[in-house]
């Protein structure tokens, strides 16, 4: 049953809700790990009196807040510049949310058959990540502040050097699942089978857990959270390439941060552990059950990124980029190779 | 302000160290080619890694230190001066603010001081009930430090640890003395008050809270590989240049010097006493400060169940006259306080005050070692340095 | 009410610090002006030319290689601040004449030191000298005691003495716009000048409290 709607409609209808879903993940992520979870994990409640019940309220709270607050720019900042970075930051989470699938037909744009683009969904994703590296060069240039920009240069060094890593470990994926689009990875895991077993069909991670966990590694990095979180390192830039933001700007680092954790998060269920697919569920009721099979999903894998957020301390920027560059790399480009040797094998 | 209008801390003492102890740096002698200008950084006086009104300025290059310069004196607030014209319990009451974490301690030495030119003993129950909030005190210093390095190496969680535990010893002081921080409970000759009814037992519990949270940072931060690699060849303090900068306490345990005035200098207290040991540690880095620290926690509480089961009965102040003069002499106590050696000179001339105090303050010289400490480390080292020789700006200050 | 007199003991030296002092003696001689006792401590006053030597003394001869103060003392009678028969207590009536402490003094101006040795038990040496009050100079121990640095940044900042052989003597604790050396007697402590003090207030009566028929209390 397709209803038919323009395409002016469609695309309004996705972008709205696009700029709805994201930060209402930010704020379900934020809420839920950040607050609760972090809370717990040190013996301590977290909010609970906004809203009555263990304090939902909070962050809704919060963001209402930083809206009405002064937005402040330091007297030497470059209005421009210092304006635009939380945009561009923003917009390169609205931009991965775009590919993610929800269910076998629910997915903003599917980049999967049209021709030049062939399935390139992974391929998209990965780049458009990537973009907030600017967006942080420019807030932190532009605060001018010395301790912004010793953090926004900082951001830089570490997110270059981690997106190497993030991209070879999905290659595994991409080898054994041969496509880089999303819905092609996520119908591979559906109808794999283990051994002749298609109870739970084949989740990527059995075989590329090496994958998994370089993929979490870089994620982490990615979003600078610890122990990864030298740029924003609260106890000596207070918040790094952040710092000079107040208000809604600030809001806008905010959302982007948990809504690209949200997004990273769902690309490693998407990649890893079959996104929003069950195997003995086709057809409309995926449709149905996709987006709360992917949201269970994210919130397990977004459980390990807090979990390490609040238990390590973090590491200093050269045995970051030490890591990054003598360990993980290496050991990413060993499991392509030992990916694709079994792939051809077998 | 331009590069060129700094004054310059001086010449450093040269000092030979072992260059394996110092492998960190190697990777810092990157630029040499490069003529890149140096710039000024100024870390504090607001900032949350200075522990309070310090300001730091130091010069970089990139991310490495060249030159640092520590300019206190923010909080400056004339103790010697004061102490010329107060009588000696209203002293008691001021000192308390130098090292406001431990402030009991503080008054320690104050008081043997006044007693010792006086002539008075205080008697044995007193002696107990000062070892016993002394050591207190300690803990919950140490308890504060060990949740907070953890934090300024950037895990969030330790800190929270560190709190929730101080609580039940802040508790523990409160209903001693009425104060968390500030007691005032020393009067010369004696305490001003008995423990109250309940507080032994109570006392007991909290410290085998106290160790069973040491085992939890043991585990969580002194076992995290991370902390480890954060810490470890940081900021190397070596022996002798520490002694000779006045570095004391546990700072200078740390590197691997067997010192503690407790059992070294002149009798005061009951610690000859109890069956207690001293914990050093030969590396003389971050991570030895802060093992050092969590061991001696452990002992300080082993030392409260101790003084619980050995405390004598018997009066709480020796015979005092009611308007205390003390007569005419000097005299140098200095006891062993959480962040080191802290001594009073006092110079009495008979009247109801001291004519001069001169307060030793450990922090003071714990600090004026970081001009030499941060050359050549790198910003974030800064911060695991300055948390790991753990100083109070009242007490540097004064 | 007649105070019980304490009666001020003679200063029994420890045997360290007797030792402490034999072997000062020995290498000093006759650099040592004057010898007393702290109460367990000796305290040992030495020529002002000798001040460096004798830290070197101490370092290298006596093992004593931590430093754990240089301070400056003032020896002019404290100011007073109250006026005189008004039988305030709240400041202390310091004497009026200028008398000197252990192992005494030449002048005004003292530099006094305390250095400790790590390796030993209660090792300690007090070392004092005078300094004229015309020349207020002194030998630097920053070469010989690093943390030397600090104090005598401090005791010039707060007295006024110069250290000869020291890398930078600038403000520690004082803005470099201070002008006047606080510790000196001369120095007032403005606070008390200004406004005295206000005495014993301890409580407020309560509304109703004082006043015996039932009117509201004055305030204090």
């Amino acid at each position: 049953m397709a209803i038919d709607i323009g395409w002016g409609t469609t695309l309004a209808i996705k972008t709205v809700i696009v700029l709805g879903i994201v930060p209402l993940t930010a704020l379900i992520l934020g809420y839920t790990f950040l607050l609760k979870m972090m809370s717990h994990m040190q013996s301590r409640l977290g909010p609970m009196d906004p809203g009555g019940f263990h304090g939902w309220y909070q962050l809704i709270g919060d963001g209402l807040k930083f809206l009405q607050k002064e937005d402040i720019m330091p007297d030497h900042a470059d209005r421009r510049v210092f304006a635009l970075a939380p945009a561009i930051v923003v917009l390169s989470t609205f931009l991965v949310f775009v590919v993610i699938p929800a269910g076998p037909r629910i997915r903003v744009a599917s980049l999967d058959s049209r021709g030049l683009f062939d399935g390139v969904g992974v391929f998209y994703a990965l780049a458009v990540s990537s973009l907030s590296v600017v967006g942080v060069l420019m807030a932190g240039w532009a605060s001018s502040n010395k301790y912004a920009l010793l953090g926004a240069l900082r951001a830089a060094a570490q997110l270059i050097a981690y997106e190497l890593p993030l991209v070879l470990a999905v290659v595994g994926v991409v080898i054994q699942a041969g496509t880089m689009s999303l819905q092609g990875i996520i119908s591979f895991q559906q109808h794999g089978s283990l051994f002749g077993w298609s109870g739970i069909g084949f989740p990527l991670i059995l075989t590329q857990f090496v994958g998994f966990a370089l993929f979490m590694v870089a994620a982490q990095a990615e979003l600078t959270q610890p122990p990864f979180d030298m740029p924003v390192a609260e106890s000596e830039l207070v918040a790094g390439y952040m710092v000079e933001y107040t208000g809604f700007r600030f809001l806008f680092f905010f959302i982007g941060e948990f809504g690209t954790a949200f997004a990273f998060a769902a690309l490693a269920a998407t990649l890893f552990l079959g996104g929003w697919s069950v195997p003995w569920v086709h057809g409309t009721a995926a449709d149905v059950l996709g987006p709360f099979v992917l949201f269970a999903k994210v919130m397990l894998v977004a459980f390990l990124m807090f979990w390490a957020r609040f238990t390590y301390p973090r590491f200093r920027e050269d045995q970051l980029q030490a890591i990054a560059w003598k360990w993980l790399i290496p050991i990413a480009l060993g499991n392509i190779l030992l990916t694709g040797l079994l792939k051809v094998a077998f | 302000m331009t590069t060129t209008d700094l004054p310059s801390p001086g010449e450093l003492p040269e000092v030979t160290v072992d260059p394996a102890a110092m492998r960190h740096l190697a990777d810092a002698q990157v630029n040499v080619e490069l003529d890149t200008g140096d710039m000024v950084l100024n870390i504090g006086p607001q900032h949350p890694a200075t522990h309070g009104t310090l300001r730091l300025v130091v010069r970089l290059d990139g991310e490495r230190v060249v030159s640092a310069d520590p300019i206190i004196g923010y909080m400056h607030r004339g103790y010697e001066k004061l102490t010329e014209f107060r009588t000696y319990p209203q002293i008691t009451t001021l000192i308390n603010r130098i090292d406001w974490l431990s402030s009991f301690a503080n008054e320690v030495p104050f008081i043997a001081a006044a007693e010792q030119l006086m002539s008075i003993e205080a008697p044995p129950r007193a002696q107990y009930q000062r070892t016993i909030l002394t050591e207190l005190s300690r803990i919950a210093t140490f308890l504060l430090f060990l949740g907070e390095m953890g934090l300024q190496v950037g895990a969030i969680t330790p800190a929270f640890y560190g709190f929730r535990d101080r609580e039940y010893v802040l508790n523990l002081i409160e209903a001693v003395t009425g104060g968390r921080f500030h007691p005032n409970f020393n009067r010369i000759g004696g305490i001003k008050d008995d423990l109250p009814w309940g507080w032994i037992s109570e006392c007991r519990t909290t410290m085998n809270k106290v160790l069973a949270s040491c085992d939890e940072f043991d585990d969580l931060v002194v076992g995290n590989p991370i902390f480890q690699k954060r810490t470890r060849s940081i900021g190397i303090i070596p022996q002798q240049l520490g002694a000779a900068y006045g570095v004391s306490g546990s700072n200078l345990r740390a590197s691997g010097i067997d010192w503690d005035l407790r059992r070294d200098g002149p009798k005061y207290l009951v610690y000859d006493e109890l069956d207690w040991q001293v914990w050093t540690h030969p590396d003389g880095d971050s991570f030895s400060r802060y093992w050092v620290r969590l061991q001696e926690t452990r002992e300080s509480a082993r030392m409260v169940l101790q003084m619980l089961d050995q405390m004598p009965s018997g009066p709480l102040m020796a015979k005092v006259p009611r308007i205390i003069k003390v007569p005419e002499g000097e005299v140098f106590v200095n006891t062993e306080n959480p962040l080191g050696e802290m001594g009073y000179y006092v110079i009495s001339k008979g009247a109801t005050g001291p004519f001069r105090t001169k307060i030793r303050s450990a922090s003071f010289s714990n600090v004026s070692i970081l001009p030499w400490l941060l050359r050549g480390s790198y910003v974030p080292d800064i911060i695991t340095i300055l948390a790991s020789l753990y100083f109070i700006l009242g007490d540097i200050d004064r | 009410m007649a105070d019980s007199v304490v009666t001020p003991t003679e200063p029994v030296v420890r045997e360290e610090a007797a030792a402490a002092l034999e072997r000062l003696q020995a290498e000093l001689g006759d650099a040592i002006v004057e010898h007393g006792g702290a109460l367990g401590d000796a305290v040992v006053r030495v020529r002002r030319d000798a001040w460096r030597r004798s830290a070197q003394v101490c370092k290298e001869k006596l093992e004593c290689d931590y430093l754990s103060f240089i301070a400056g003392i003032d020896w002019m009678p404290t100011p007073s601040v109250t006026e005189e028969g008004s039988g305030d207590t709240s400041t202390p009536a310091q004497p009026k004449e200028q008398t000197y402490g252990s192992a005494g003094s030449a002048g005004r101006y003292q530099l006094l030191a305390v250095v400790e040795s790590t390796r030993r038990k209660s090792w300690r040496v007090i070392l004092k000298t005078d300094l004229p009050d015309d020349d207020l100079h002194a030998e630097s121990w920053v070469t010989v005691y690093p943390g030397a640095d600090w104090h005598e940044r401090e005791a010039w900042e707060m007295y006024g003495f110069v250290f000869d052989g020291h890398p930078s003597l600038r403000h520690l604790y004082l803005p470099s716009e201070f002008e006047g050396h606080p510790l000196r007697k001369d120095f007032p402590l403005l606070a008390r000048e200004v406004k005295p003090w206000p005495g014993l207030v301890d409580v407020e009566p309560m509304p109703g409290d004082d006043a015996g028929d039932g009117e509201e209390g004055e305030s204090a």
